[in-house]
C-alpha cells in the first residue's frame, strides 16, 4: 500500500517536459517535490501566479504571496501574476496541459465528485469544476477505498459530481488505472505487494484487466 | 483629473444600506478589504449580499461579519475553512449559491464589461447546471451563465492615486481587478495613496474610470491562513 508521498511521487513520472500544471490541494500539492529536474514545467495556481516556487523561508513570508491552497508560497525566476479572471481563461481556453487533483468517488465512466457530501460537508467547488471541464489531461489521486472500506471506484457516483467524463488516470495506494474509452477501470500497475485479486475486491466498478499486470517502479 | 479621495473608510461606506449587494475582493484572506469590512461591522448593517470568493475564517475577514447575521446571502466558490459558515448553510440559515471559481470570477468580468451572459463548460452535468441553458458549440457542451453586478464593490489595492488608478501585488491581485468593474459604486482601499501623476500609467492595472472613491487604509494585519515554511 503506497503513502501519500508514494502515490505524489508515482503521478509525477506522468508530468512531461515543457508542461504547464495544476495541483490540487493535498497529495497533488506533494506531486510537486516529485517532479524530476531535468523537465522544465511551469506551476499553476489559480489565484493568479504562473511558476509557484518552494515554500518561503521564515524571513521571506509574504501574505501577498499564496497558492490556492493558502499557503505561503514564493516565485521563480520568470513568473507572473494575474487576476482571477485571467487565470480560468487560460484554465478553460486549455492552456494548461494537465491537472492532478483529489476526489471522493471516479465513476467507470471518468465522472468526478469531490466538492460536497449532502447534509454533511459542503466545502465548495473552488476551482475544480472549471479545471476538470477544460485540461486535456486529468490525473485523480486518491485512496482506493474510503475510511470505512468501500470503494471509491464506483459504477456511478453517488455524491455531487463536480464533472462528466473528463478523469483519465487514477493513482490510488494500491494501483494504477486507466479509464477505458467505452467505460470501465484498466489495471495498468499494481502498488508493491498488492494482488489483481485484491483489485477486484476493492474495485465496485467494472475493472478491466489485460493479461499480465506489472508492479509500479520507483526510481 | 477626478479627484476620487474620501477622508477614511467610514466616510466610504457610510451609505451602504440595509439588503445591499456587495462584491468583496479577496482569496481566502489575501487581498480582502479589511479596512471596510471594519467600518461595516461599525456601522452594523444587515440583509447583505456578498459576492467573494471565499466567506473568510470564523475570526477575521467576512467570518465577522456572518457571527453578526449581518449576510443573507453569499455567491461563493469556496467555503471551507469556516464552522459558523458551515454551520449556518446546513442549518439553512445563509442562503449560499455556490458556483464554479472560473464561473464567478467571469461572471463579475461579464458584470463589468457589459456581457449580459456567456458559455461556459465548467458544471456541464452538474447540479450547478439545474435550471440553466445548455448548448452545443462543436461537439461540446457548456451552460449559459448570467453577469454579475453590485450595488458597492470593495476592494483592496497595494498602491492607489487619487485619480482612482490602482496597482495590485502578489497574489492579492485575485477577484480584486473585475469586482472593481462591476460595482455601481467602486470603494477602493490602499495601502498608500498618492497623488495623480506619481504611478506610472504602464503599471496600471484597474485604470481609475471604474473607481468612485479611495482612500488609504490602516493596520492592515494581512493574516496568514496557512504559514508554510522551508528551514
Amino acid at each position: 500500500m503506497l503513502t501519500k508521498e508514494q502515490i505524489a511521487k508515482r503521478i509525477a513520472q506522468e508530468v512531461e517536459h515543457r508542461q504547464y500544471i495544476n495541483l490540487g490541494i493535498g497529495i497533488p500539492t506533494l506531486v510537486a517535490n516529485y517532479i524530476p529536474t531535468h523537465l522544465d514545467v511551469v506551476l499553476q495556481s489559480e489565484n493568479g501566479l504562473l511558476g509557484i516556487g518552494p515554500f518561503p523561508k521564515e524571513s521571506e513570508v509574504d501574505p501577498d504571496l499564496i497558492n490556492a491552497g493558502k499557503q505561503t508560497i514564493t516565485m521563480l525566476p520568470g513568473s507572473a501574476i494575474f487576476d482571477s479572471a485571467q487565470s480560468f481563461a487560460m484554465i478553460r481556453g486549455g492552456h494548461v496541459h494537465l491537472t492532478i487533483l483529489g476526489a471522493m468517488e471516479v465513476s467507470e465512466q471518468g465522472d468526478i465528485a469531490n466538492w460536497k457530501v449532502p447534509g454533511k460537508m459542503v466545502k465548495g467547488m473552488g476551482g475544480a469544476m472549471d479545471l476538470v471541464a477544460s485540461a486535456k489531461h486529468i490525473i485523480v489521486a486518491m485512496q482506493h477505498c474510503s475510511k470505512d472500506g468501500h470503494s471509491k471506484l464506483l459504477p456511478t457516483c453517488t455524491l455531487p459530481l463536480t464533472g462528466i467524463r473528463c478523469v483519465k488516470k487514477i493513482v490510488t495506494d494500491l494501483a494504477v488505472l486507466e479509464i477505458a474509452p467505452v467505460g470501465g477501470f484498466i489495471l495498468k500497475e499494481l502498488a508493491p505487494g498488492i494482488t489483481v485479486e485484491e483489485i477486484k475486491f476493492k474495485t465496485a466498478g467494472k475493472l478491466i484487466i489485460n493479461g499480465e499486470i506489472p508492479e509500479m517502479t520507483f526510481d | 483629473m477626478i479627484n476620487k479621495t474620501v477622508e477614511n473608510a467610514a466616510e466610504a461606506v457610510k451609505d451602504i444600506q440595509d439588503g445591499a449587494t456587495l462584491m468583496m475582493g479577496g482569496f481566502g484572506l489575501s487581498g480582502i478589504p479589511e479596512n471596510c469590512i471594519t467600518a461595516l461591522l461599525q456601522k452594523g448593517v444587515c440583509n447583505l449580499t456578498i459576492v467573494s470568493n471565499n466567506a473568510g475564517v470564523d475570526e477575521f475577514g467576512i467570518g465577522l461579519f456572518l457571527q453578526k447575521r449581518m449576510v443573507k446571502k453569499m455567491i461563493s466558490s469556496y467555503v471551507g475553512e469556516n464552522d459558523e459558515f458551515e454551520r449556518q448553510l446546513l442549518s439553512g440559515e445563509l442562503e449560499v449559491e455556490l458556483l464554479p471559481q472560473g464561473t464567478l470570477a467571469e461572471r463579475i468580468r461579464a458584470g463589468g464589461a457589459g456581457i449580459p451572459a456567456f458559455f461556459t463548460p465548467a458544471g456541464v452535468g452538474t447540479e450547478v447546471a439545474v435550471g440553466k441553458e445548455v448548448r452545443e458549440f462543436n461537439g461540446k457542451l457548456y451552460l449559459m451563465e448570467l453577469a454579475l453586478e453590485a450595488d458597492f464593490s470593495l476592494v483592496k489595492a497595494w498602491k492607489g492615486d487619487t485619480a482612482g488608478n490602482l496597482i495590485f501585488k502578489g497574489t492579492a491581485r485575485n477577484f480584486n481587478p473585475m469586482m472593481a468593474t462591476a460595482g455601481k459604486i467602486t470603494i477602493a482601499e490602499v495601502e498608500e495613496l498618492v497623488p495623480a501623476g506619481s504611478l506610472d500609467p504602464n503599471q496600471i492595472h484597474t485604470p481609475g474610470i471604474y473607481v468612485q472613491r479611495i482612500f488609504q487604509g490602516n493596520n492592515y494585519e494581512k493574516r496568514i491562513e496557512q504559514r508554510t515554511v522551508t528551514r
